[in-house]
């Protein structure tokens, strides 16, 4: 089932989904799919940026930076989208939505060419 | 200029999630040579026009980032008087002994406004492999992956960085080549400083935290071997922040991206030549699109705001 395409789900008024792979990381099947859902920033478990809290649904993280999810978080489904692997389809929460704000905002100003 | 006194950056020390998907990123695809890994978990590289041992140190821990900075000083004597100036202006110093690092002299290491650490030292092993100096070729061995020169200066995001400016310009004689303000109300928020003619060797940037990393940079022969990087960045799926593209500020030609555990690299050419009696170049804060991108003039949020 590693290569089954699963569901992923953004809660929220601002939300939508996008499919991800069982071995792919979810914060790279959504830019692949073209999506600005949760924001993007080093992609490699270290900034923080994507950070994410699973509502529902499997899945297991790869190594993330101890600075950005604490043991106690983790245990909690806060993980970072980058170094997320999906094992069933999953809900998730955005940590730092004003960052899509302002790339929705940017997007639309230069779509007005402003 | 005549070099005395602190001379240039010497090395950076980086934290990593993982030192094997590292250092196959530094070696493998940036081209540096790796010089040794050590039982303690760190990982020693250069590049190949550095005549040092070393000036990368890859360390395993669990969040990435920067552990420390080194500068290297003319001579011991120079590291004696730094070390008085530190003390004598109230900075935290701590002496590291020597052999802390492999082939490293002892250290003067002193702690900044911004909650960042930098030493000072004036010995260094030679590498064995380092640029050749008896009727030398351009290298010895061909420049590999990015054909990285030599490493060359970090840029760091804290609060208080005219205070941190203000050790690096009234203990170790650094020069302010250029700054960004906001003109409302005077605030720099953003400073360059040079020990050297280059245009600079480390900068602050204004931030909410305290002690983070933005990223180390290192320089390359041509625009021709940005967008080389730029092809293997491509090639390779190296995780691309931003570019190829030019800074106002500084005049670099430059692209951007992320190690394996986040932490930003910048490979550079180009950059103006600063001389101590250059006057401070000045930008203002409605033009830090330009400023940062001379060529899309627009401001990014991930390279402003994605720091480790």
């Amino acid at each position: 089932m590693q290569d089954a395409d699963y569901q992923i789900e953004i809660e929220g008024e601002d939300g939508g989904s996008f499919t991800c792979a069982g071995d792919d990381r979810a914060l790279l099947a959504m830019e692949q799919q073209g999506q600005h859902l949760i924001p993007v920033g080093c992609r490699r478990g270290g900034c923080g940026i994507c950070k994410v809290q699973v509502l529902s649904g499997e899945y297991e993280t790869l190594v993330m930076s101890r600075a950005q999810v604490s043991e106690e978080e983790e245990a909690k489904g806060f993980a970072l989208a980058c170094r997320l692997e999906p094992r069933s389809d999953l809900k998730l929460n955005v940590v730092n939505q004003i960052w899509i704000e302002r790339r929705k905002e940017q997007l639309a100003k230069r779509q007005l060419g402003g | 200029m005549a070099m005395s006194g602190v001379m240039r950056p010497g090395f950076v020390q980086l934290r990593v999630l993982d030192l094997d998907e590292a250092i196959a990123h530094y070696e493998g695809r940036m081209g540096l040579e790796l010089v040794s890994r050590e039982a303690d978990d760190r990982a020693y590289l250069r590049a190949y026009d550095e005549f040092d041992r070393h000036s990368i140190i890859l360390r395993k821990a669990d969040s990435p980032g920067m552990d420390v900075m080194g500068f290297k000083v003319a001579t011991d004597a120079d590291l004696a008087n730094f070390e008085a100036r530190l003390r004598n202006k109230g900075v935290t110093v701590t002496e590291i002994p020597a052999g802390e690092q492999p082939g490293m002299g002892r250290r003067v290491r002193f702690e900044t406004a911004t909650a960042h650490s930098f030493d000072l030292y004036s010995e260094c092993a030679l590498s064995d492999n380092g640029p050749m100096t008896d009727n030398p070729d351009i290298w010895r061995h061909e420049p590999k992956g990015m054909r990285i020169v030599r490493f060359d200066h970090c840029l760091v995001y804290g609060g208080d960085i005219d205070g941190t400016a203000e050790i690096f310009t009234e203990c170790l004689d650094f020069k302010i080549s250029e700054q960004a303000v906001d003109p409302e109300n005077g605030m720099k928020i953003a400073i360059f400083l040079t020990c050297s003619n280059k245009a600079h060797d480390v900068a602050l940037v204004r931030f909410e935290e305290d002690g983070k990393f933005h990223h180390a940079s290192f320089y390359l022969e041509s625009w021709a071997d940005v967008g080389h990087a730029a092809d293997l960045i491509a090639r390779h799926d190296v995780s691309l922040d931003i570019g190829p593209t030019r800074h106002g500020i500084t005049r670099g030609q430059t692209i951007y991206f992320f190690d394996p555990s986040g932490n930003r690299n910048e490979v550079f050419s180009g950059g103006y030549t600063y001389f101590p009696d250059s006057p401070l170049r000045q930008w203002t804060a409605d033009q830090a699109g330009k400023a940062i991108f001379y060529y899309e003039k627009e401001l990014n949020d991930r390279f402003m705001g994605v720091v480790t």
